[in-house]
């Protein structure tokens, strides 16, 4: 068998195993990432996916690199939230310009130590709060099937790495869907792990109680290959780890004999567009035909996620920014005083959206609001989580739904924040539950590409990629982008 | 409930973010815009029983007591804004303008 031209798109497994036969080096894959970035224009004045990268630096970690590896020579894009000692950590914003991290990230490490090669960060909406990438300091991502379109977002700029063969795998973060919402609209494969399966270790936090790292691949079997390095213990550094060993997600089989799969109602409003919901049956049709039953089910506080998410992210998110204050890192812009100090730092190097949530957060903690806002969510939050557990009791193994609404909206397109909001309705009820969700392609709408979501019991990643494998490969490759 | 220019501009000292004047009309607007949406749980009755962040309900283990740290791979002086003798440096504190300060 000859070589092929491009090493990417045959994916990360099969990159890893021809490093660690010599068929190819490293460094070949470090150029051939660096030619792809520079050929879609991944930089500012295209795809704006890529904020920090420097070639020599990854060509030098390439001749280094470990050749025994799972992910021997496999060029990465991280999420420019996601600490690394190599370049920028900006977080897409102005207030942390510049900034490199004194430390890696413990997924930063794990992806070093397994033989992956860090190729850029990537642009994302500022300090994970969006859901197109437009509200990233460093100006919108746009989407390599559509130059006109968003990416999605948060992670949007690590989504577009990947959907245009930069790398095979990338690494984002997840607060209410910001990893699967861009790889449906990307027309790739996006991960959201359990809440404290993958360290946060080196994460910039946004909401604490609902932030993950989460997993780009072009395909099932390489996110799966990415979350089997990235899953485990690490409470040693981070308290929210949780304290057991990671499950084996590969597997051969693409039977789904005996899995029972609910279709949630919820999910499948009247007001789903006609296109959507026959991308749906039909990926609904290839579930089926690999052997599992459908169920109709229900989680009747869906409507109630929406409100309690964005009451919990911005409290949580207004504690967790109040370090960013111009004394120990950063920007700082002088004021008068000490208070004054801040106010100008805190009001110049943070962006609209960023803003408002803080301001939002604020109100929702502060005295005589707590209990009508927070606490309130909080309660209704728990009636979320149960909702999940009373379908998984009634035997039910994994939920199907549709990723998202709609696929990618125009650049520009939606000005209103209450709006941009409704682009997370389908995703932020894993986040709140923490329990484990994917986005897998299913097809296209208006030619442009749509995920289907896997949700799955808490630590039920096993189950949930076994759906996903055999939801890709009865599709098939027309599914994909 | 809706916010007023007041109430932004209490929120924002509580938030130490500067917002100018001009801004204030805008913000009202925007975060009344989302509020609304939040009363949406008033018609769940309450529980009492909140949900709580848990990585695993067999129990977090509690780590030892002792510190720990992380190596450092660049000295503080290389990131933060303005460091002496080890020290992060701010603005003299007899500026501070707290004293008197509602929150």
């Amino acid at each position: 068998m000859s070589a092929p031209r491009e090493w990417i798109p045959a994916g990360a497994a099969s990159i890893a195993a021809a490093v660690r036969e010599g068929t190819v080096s490293a460094t070949e894959l470090v150029r051939e990432s660096f030619d792809r970035a520079a050929l879609v224009k991944a930089g500012a004045d295209g795809l704006n996916c890529i904020l920090s990268s420097d070639r020599d630096s990854s060509l030098r970690a390439a001749e280094s690199h470990p050749v025994g590896g799972a992910l021997a020579g496999v060029p990465v894009v991280l999420k420019d939230n996601i600490a690394t000692t190599t370049l920028t950590t900006s977080c897409g914003s102005k207030i942390l310009e510049g900034y490199t991290s004194p430390f890696n990230a413990t997924v930063a490490t794990k992806l070093q130590q397994a033989g992956a090669i860090l190729v850029g960060k990537a642009n994302m909406d500022e300090f994970a709060m969006g859901s197109s990438t437009e509200f990233s300091a460093y100006g919108a991502a746009r989407n390599p099937i559509d130059t006109s379109r968003v990416p999605g977002g948060s992670s949007g700029g690590s989504a577009a790495a990947v959907a245009a063969g930069l790398a095979p795998i990338a690494l984002g973060s997840e607060t209410g869907g910001s990893v699967r919402q861009p790889a449906a609209f990307c027309g790739i494969v996006g991960v959201k792990p359990t809440y404290g399966l993958i360290s946060r270790f080196g994460l910039v936090a946004f909401a604490s109680s609902l932030d993950n790292i989460g997993v780009f691949g072009r395909t099932v079997d390489d996110s799966a290959l990415a979350m089997q390095v990235l899953a485990g213990d690490d409470t040693t550094r981070d308290a929210t780890s949780a304290p057991r060993p990671a499950p084996t997600f590969r597997t051969d089989s693409r039977d789904l004999t005996g899995v029972v799969i609910g279709k949630p109602r919820e999910y499948f409003p009247e007001s789903l567009p006609a296109p959507m919901r026959e991308q749906c049956d039909r990926a609904i049709d290839a579930l089926k035909a690999r052997g599992a039953t459908f169920r109709d089910v229900s989680l009747p506080h869906t409507d109630l996620a929406l409100p309690v998410y964005y009451i919990i992210a911005p409290a949580e998110c207004s504690a967790n920014l109040a370090r960013f204050d111009g004394v120990r890192y950063g920007m700082r812009i002088a004021g008068d005083g000490l208070r004054g100090m801040y106010e100008a730092t805190r009001s110049k190097g943070f962006g609209a959206e960023v803003t408002r949530r803080i301001l939002l957060g604020t109100y929702v903690l502060s005295a005589g609001y707590y209990d009508a806002y927070y606490r309130k969510a909080m309660e209704v939050r728990a009636l979320i989580s149960k909702d999940f557990t009373d379908v998984w009791a009634s035997g039910v193994h994994a939920l199907f739904t549709p990723t998202t609404a709609s696929p990618a909206f125009q650049i520009g397109a939606i000005s209103d924040p209450y709006e941009m909001y409704l682009c997370d309705l389908f995703t932020v009820s894993a986040n709140l539950a923490e329990v484990p969700a994917m986005s897998v392609p299913i097809g296209r709408v208006q030619g442009l590409p749509v995920g289907g979501q896997i949700i799955a019991p808490k630590f039920g990643e096993a189950d949930m990629f076994r759906v996903a494998y055999a939801l890709e490969t009865e599709l098939g490759v027309e599914a994909h982008r | 409930m809706a916010v007023s220019k007041d109430d932004v501009r209490h929120i924002a000292g509580l938030a130490r973010v500067g917002v100018p004047e001009e801004r204030l009309d805008g913000l009202v607007t925007e975060l009344n815009g989302i509020l609304k949406h939040m009363d949406a749980l008033e018609r769940v009755p309450n529980t009492g029983i909140a949900e709580q962040a848990d990585a695993a309900r067999a129990g977090m283990p509690l780590g030892a007591d002792e510190r720990t740290s992380v190596p450092l791979e660049r000295p503080r002086d290389q990131f933060a804004p303005l460091m002496r003798d080890g020290f992060f440096l701010v603005p003299r504190l007899a500026t501070h303008d707290d004293a008197g300060e509602q929150s």
